[in-house]
């Protein structure tokens, strides 16, 4: 006898059950997953909502905001380039210092080091991944700055300078790229050193011309994730770079001697709206809706590099996975 | 005997025998120097960590030059004792009230009173009816209520408000150990350039001073470094992991579980999924943004208590509610990623089994897939919770006080956080405050080594089980 010859109630039993319980269960779990695209839309809708509000001023216009070289709240310059140029001076220091120091111990983690060492390293640059920013600040200023005042000259560097800020959100980003870094190199299969081996290459052969371009895609990811945290890092930023942006013009100013100075102060774009939030913020002025905009476009800035960071990612487990 | 050609030209391909071992040394030569320049970056890496360990401990202990408005030894033996044999802190309590009370004004004394009584049965300062009567009153003080001074608080006040030491030049702890003399030259050449004109030379004692100490962590915040605590950041900390821990843990593994167990390949569920990678992502002053925006703003009333009626309630919406749920969907990500690699790394055998016997799948979830990830999940919520409990720029947005005395008692308080306190000292520029900034970091690294160490011992404990 088959199923279909069964009359409608004896088939009853074999039905899905309808039960309230699971699906409600269900139901929560989704909202639980779900509100994660409400905290996105919450994100986008709010930094865009204010940020309209704020080119809607009669003070600012949106053309100047992206065209203008001159950041003064105070007398109406709203260019964002000045605190755009301070957050990418950081970075870029950032990511001198941290890009080699980074790949180099992931390379001598993944190749060289003995399990041991591995096993006792991996777990303290994990730990070290966890020191509050701030207290990074605090190094910033008690430490680095005066080092750097020592080393080139109180009246070269400033006090308040984007190097020492650099220097160490560099230090600061050095173990996510070699955490990163590491895990990439580590999922390159062994077969490939191997063979490597087996045709007699060096170590150095087998690291640099085998296992560093077959993870390069892994490797990548985790400097642009590392760029990202630069970009967004704040409060070392805020307590070594200075609370002036550094508004500039292109033609008169020299390129070299104060732009890309590195020994003065420039404000950047988290740093911007961390001293303004800090103060007395009132709603609906023109300050308060400003942060927003630096906001929406920091948002977009790290979008666009995570976004990068995981096309990377996907194209690395494609050619390992 | 000549070689023929071809063979002659296969010669000139290989280098000779002088060659080859200049070759095979240069590459050596190469591997090793390679080897060793990873080898200093990793070097490079983990001394930059030691040195900012080592500042921080340097700056937080060390000799300090401090001029007192009245001695300690003096005071000891203006009440009768020896001061070779007793202590300040050893005086018996009712004496160090006695001092107080014939140090400090009625109206201070009062205040003082009201914040914390000095005897269970008896008040000093304040008579009884008015103290009754304010005892009844809608608005009681928190001395109606909390427990009476002890020992340790007697004497901060009693240093706070009789001693009165004024630190007026500060040392750090490597040089403290190894050139003491240096520092007295320095404060003496302090007095020469005239920088110390309050005091003659006299005045001033040298000595060792702990910034990080028990009293440290046991005192509120105060405008002067010297008496500065930081009871009311480590309480405000407390309050918002707590808050966190509520809503981005239930959350965040629930939705963990949506995830893994539920969802099926969809590109709602797909989108989901990269959604949570990329908020992962964000920046979290943004998260402070929305924080202030929603949260502080919008919400206004929920947050600030309003809507509850008055009790506890704060007269806006920055409140620890607020900055509590702000760190919560700033973590929010980091635990649902974190718990679905725990839930992913349960063998496939056992949801088959459970299925196998008829099990619902939230029956297979509760009583096989979570106890099994446990371990995992809580591992990953540790370290989510321990940087959430670093994090400062979001506190800055949702406009967290960073001058306040006052402990939080609800989630409508106003509050200050660890964090907050030490960002707020780092900027100030005088060195005291650096000191108190270095011995607030040390504090908080304390806790986080404690959370971190917590979350490796599980994950050890859990790997050996596995």
């Amino acid at each position: 006898m088959t199923l279909d010859e069964k009359t409608e109630s004896e088939q009853t039993p074999f039905r899905k059950r309808p039960r309230p319980g699971e699906t409600m269960i269900r139901g929560f779990l989704f909202v639980c997953g779900a509100l994660s695209i409400a905290i996105t839309v919450g994100i986008v809708y709010e930094l865009g909502s204010e940020s309209l509000l704020f080119f809607q001023d009669e003070r600012v216009s949106f053309i100047e905001f992206i065209t203008t070289t001159v950041w003064q709240p105070q007398v109406g310059g709203f260019g964002i380039w000045p605190l755009v140029l301070g957050t990418m001076l950081i970075s870029v220091i950032a990511m001198v210092v941290a890009v080699p120091v980074g790949l180099a111990s992931a390379i001598y983690l993944s190749e060289y080091a003995s399990k041991r060492v591995r096993g006792f390293l991996k777990p303290v640059l994990e730990v070290l991944v966890g020191i509050p920013t701030v207290v990074y600040g605090f190094f910033a200023l008690t430490f680095m700055t005066p080092l750097l005042r020592a080393i080139f000259g109180t009246s070269t560097v400033g006090f308040f300078n984007v190097l020492s800020a650099g220097i160490v959100v560099g230090i600061l980003i050095v173990p996510l790229i070699s955490s990163l870094s590491e895990d990439a190199l580590a999922s390159v299969p062994d077969s490939l050193r191997q063979g490597a081996y087996a045709l007699g290459a060096s170590k150095l052969d087998v690291s640099l011309k085998v296992v560093v371009p077959a993870a390069l895609s892994g490797i990548a990811a985790g400097f642009v994730v590392a760029m990202s945290r630069a970009v967004g890092e704040t409060m070392v930023v805020t307590l070594a770079a200075g609370a002036s942006p550094r508004n500039f013009d292109l033609g008169q100013d020299s390129l070299f001697g104060y732009i890309l100075n590195p020994f003065e102060s420039a404000q950047a774009m988290t740093g911007y709206v961390a001293i303004t939030a800090s103060g007395d913020l009132s709603y609906n002025t023109i300050d308060y809706n400003s942060i927003f905009s630096i906001g929406l476009t920091l948002f977009f800035m790290t979008l666009g590099l995570n976004s990068l960071s995981r096309r990377f990612v996907k194209r690395f487990r494609q050619e390992y996975e | 005997m000549t070689v023929d050609a071809p063979e002659r030209e296969l010669q000139e391909l290989f280098p000779t025998e002088v060659e080859y071992r200049d070759l095979l040394d240069r590459r050596t030569r190469r591997a090793r120097l390679f080897q060793a320049g990873c080898m200093l970056a990793l070097t490079i890496a983990v001394v930059a960590l030691a040195t900012l360990l080592y500042t921080i401990i340097n700056d937080s202990f060390g000799l300090v030059a401090v001029v007192n408005e009245r001695e300690p030894a003096d005071i000891v033996a203006e009440l009768g004792y020896d001061p070779a044999t007793v202590a300040l802190i050893d005086v018996p309590y009712d004496r160090l009230v006695g001092l107080l009370e014939a140090t400090v004004g009625t109206g201070v004394g009062r205040r003082l009173e009201r914040e914390q009584r000095f005897y269970p049965d008896r008040l000093v300062f304040e008579p009884q009816p008015s103290w009754d009567e304010v005892c009844s009153s809608e608005e009681p003080v928190p001395g109606c209520t909390a427990t009476p001074r002890d020992q340790a608080n007697i004497y901060a006040l009693v240093q706070e408000r009789v001693v009165q030491p004024d630190i007026v030049a500060t040392y750090d702890l490597v040089p403290s150990l190894l050139d003491a003399e240096g520092f007295e030259a320095q404060v003496a050449a302090g007095f020469e350039a005239g920088r110390f004109e309050d005091y003659t030379p006299e005045q001033i004692r040298i000595e060792w001073r702990a910034w990080f100490n028990p009293t440290f962590l046991m005192t509120p915040s105060s405008a002067t470094p010297e008496t500065a605590g930081i009871r009311t950041a480590i309480l405000g900390s407390a309050w918002l992991v707590a808050i966190t821990i509520l809503f981005a843990v239930p959350v965040g593994v629930g939705a963990a579980i949506y995830l893994v167990e539920y969802a099926k390949p969809s590109r709602l569920n797909d989108f989901i999924q990269t959604n949570i990678y990329n908020l992962a992502g964000v920046p979290s002053i943004i998260y402070g943004m929305l924080g202030l925006a929603i949260l502080v703003r919008v919400l206004e009333p929920f947050t600030s208590g309003s809507v509850f009626g008055g009790t506890g309630a704060s007269d806006n919406g920055r409140t620890v509610l607020s900055a509590g749920l702000t760190l919560g969907l700033l973590t929010l990500p980091v635990v649902i990623i974190s718990a679905q690699e725990a839930l992913k790394a349960v063998p496939n055998s056992l949801r088959q089994a459970a299925m196998g016997l008829g099990a619902t799948r939230w029956q297979m979830v509760r009583s096989q897939i979570l106890p099994v990830a446990l371990p995992g999940i809580l591992t990953g919520t540790i370290l989510a919770v321990a940087r959430a409990i670093g994090e400062t720029a979001p506190l800055i947005l949702v406009g967290a006080a960073s001058f306040i005395t006052v402990d939080p008692t609800g989630p409508f308080s106003k509050f200050t956080a660890l964090p907050i306190q030490i960002f707020q000292w780092t900027s100030f520029p005088q060195e005291e405050f650096q000191r108190i900034a270095a011995a607030a970091s040390l504090a908080l690294l304390i806790l986080l080594l404690v959370l971190n160490a917590g979350a490796v011992i599980l994950r050890n404990r859990y790997a050996r089980k596995a």
